[in-house]
């Protein structure tokens, strides 16, 4: 019974710091699929949205701002900013590069993710900042059934149920409305869509300002866990196979890669790591990802390819 | 009657007049050289020619979807119901009435037919139960599209495919359609049903149509005028029936020569003769 106390515990931290990965992902999918860009820059995207957010935080509270209307005022600035990263980035760097092939594009997103970095610690600062939106202690849970309990990470049970909330919503707004089924319609065929009178540049403003957003709700529980600094950039790193796990494509597929990952990556530290050396958990996700591409390269979730012949 | 009274009568009377146009693509490639077209108010006009000849570049020069693949009009005008289009975005020209539907079948292969259909309402500001009216009325014209509706459209056959995405320019409310090579890679059966739609569309709905066709037999049993591109430049055009009736457009177009069989070396030779006289 002791063991399986352990894994479930293990298994349960796991799946809620990968809940924290797909929270990045998600990012990625949303620009891929509508522009068939690879945006490097969400990383740098989450940053500059923590950045902002925890900076306006520290200012408004330092002024005697109640504490929730520092937060509200604080999201909403922070969203501004987002949304004026995605219109100068649909301005200047893809709306001009229209037409140019996927990898002119990916290597754009890595220049927008330079500038992106220090721009945003040039006004922001570039120090370690705090960040206590979400309660960061523990709960034990079913102690009757398990010496000492199940230990949760309550900020991780916040994660899970942003992202569950975040995920339906992206869901209602890309099958339910309008300009969700542009969004599609564009990620299908630009040109034609271009022809039926959707405005690709409106519409591309619209997707990197929701991937904004998203970034933004992954800030503000990756920097409640870590802080708001300079390393957040490199989850993008690790929404990387996640992604190629669940599908590029795929929203639902950014959710589950994530939940494999982290669950796979803390079992595999816990049950394996003893017997190969620690450290599993920096590359057992790589090594996962790898397996799915040879056995099926769309990802889990990803979009079949669908070509006639 | 004044000279500005005239030129406001045939104004009215034409949906679209394309004058004299210059179409680079790239800053350097000469692709149209000066071509001119009127479509009449409620009118079925062919543009024929062969492959490369321009006219899908016609056709996107008028809709200006030219500037996604770094075309330009250099010269000329184009005045879509009286407004030159080289000032208006594409979407402003889907919200003024003018569409096209581009070759090859252009679905939204991931959405469902219906969904595909629905995507050409986006312009519109007119609510949800005028375009749930429209879409019926699509339903209407193409019931084989209704039997599909729920079906992802990268699945569907390819004159279920044309039918989507002609489908979908209706719903735009379109005045004028331009319609590019709908009888491509399709059986003659479904191209023949196809035309037929396209006319019960012009003479019940009024949408007038721009149709660029290789397949010249068929586009002139439909259209009431045509014009003939070779290499950029329109060489010919005339009635329907009396370019269909034209020894050169026979010999050329339709494959049926003349009296006597022609060897294919004797068509190079008439063509080139054709040419330096022209």
């Amino acid at each position: 019974m002791i063991a399986f106390g352990q894994f479930l515990e293990v298994l349960i931290g796991g799946l809620m710091s990968g809940v924290l990965y797909s929270l990045v992902a998600l990012g990625f999918v949303l620009i891929f699929k509508a522009s068939g860009v690879f945006n490097y820059a969400q990383g740098a995207m989450v940053l500059l949205a923590g950045l902002a957010l925890v900076r306006a935080l520290d200012l408004l509270v330092a002024n005697g701002f109640p504490l929730w209307v520092a937060v509200v005022l604080a999201i909403g600035f922070a969203a501004v900013i987002m949304a004026a990263t995605a219109w100068l980035i649909e301005r200047f760097v893809i709306g001009p590069l229209v037409n140019q092939d996927a990898l002119t594009l990916f290597m754009s997103t890595i220049g927008v993710t330079f500038v992106i970095e220090g721009v945003a610690e040039m006004i922001f600062g570039s120090d370690v900042y705090p960040l206590r939106l979400f309660p960061t202690d523990a709960w034990f849970l079913f102690e009757g059934l398990f010496p000492g309990g199940i230990l949760v990470n309550k900020l991780d049970v916040w994660g899970a149920l942003i992202a569950g909330i975040l995920v339906g919503g992206l869901a209602i707004f890309f099958q339910r409305t309008k300009t969700g089924r542009a969004l599609r319609a564009v990620a299908d065929d630009h040109l034609a869509a271009h022809s039926v009178g959707i405005p690709i540049s409106w519409i591309w403003f619209v997707v990197w300002l929701v991937a904004g957003l998203v970034a933004l709700v992954a800030a503000t529980v990756w920097g409640t866990k870590l802080g708001v600094q300079f390393s957040i950039t490199f989850l993008a790193l690790k929404a990387l196979p996640v992604l190629i796990i669940g599908g590029l494509t795929s929203i639902p597929g950014a959710i589950v890669g994530g939940l494999i990952v982290g669950a796979g990556e803390k079992i595999a530290e816990v049950y394996l790591g003893p017997s190969i050396g620690g450290g599993i958990e920096y590359w057992f996700a790589y090594v996962l990802a790898l397996a799915v591409l040879l056995v099926r390269p769309q990802g889990l979730f990803g979009e079949r390819i669908i070509e006639r012949i | 009657m004044s000279t500005a009274k005239v030129a406001m009568t045939t104004e009215a009377a034409l949906v679209l007049s394309v004058n004299n146009i210059e179409v680079v693509y790239d800053h350097v490639i000469l692709v149209l050289k000066g071509v001119s077209l009127e479509v009449p108010r409620g009118g079925i006009v062919a543009l024929l020619g062969a492959n490369g000849a321009g006219k899908t570049t016609t056709l996107k020069a008028v809709s200006n979807l030219l500037h996604a693949e770094r075309g330009e009009v250099t010269k000329g005008s184009i005045l879509f119901d009286g407004v030159e289009v080289k000032s208006l975005s594409p979407n402003d020209l889907v919200r003024r009435g003018c569409i096209q539907v581009m070759e090859g079948r252009r679905a939204f292969a991931h959405l469902t037919v219906e969904e595909n259909i629905l995507t050409g309402a986006f312009t519109r500001r007119d609510g949800k139960s005028a375009i749930a009216q429209d879409l019926e009325r699509v339903y209407a014209y193409f019931p084989r599209l209704r039997e599909r509706r729920g079906s992802t459209a990268g699945y569907t056959s390819g004159g279920e495919q044309q039918m989507c995405v002609i489908g979908r320019a209706l719903m735009s409310r379109p005045k004028m359609i331009l319609l590019d090579e709908p009888s491509m890679g399709l059986a003659p059966q479904i191209v023949e049903e196809i035309f037929e739609i396209v006319r019960g569309l012009n003479i019940k709905e009024g949408v007038s149509f721009l149709l660029a066709e290789q397949n010249t037999n068929m586009a002139l049993r439909y259209a009431s005028h045509g014009y003939i591109l070779e290499n950029g430049r329109v060489v010919m055009d005339g009635e329907a029936p009396a370019l269909a009736a034209n020894a050169d457009v026979k010999e050329f177009y339709l494959g049926v020569a003349g009296d006597k069989r022609k060897s294919y070396r004797d068509v190079k030779h008439y063509k080139r003769r054709k040419r330096w006289l022209a």
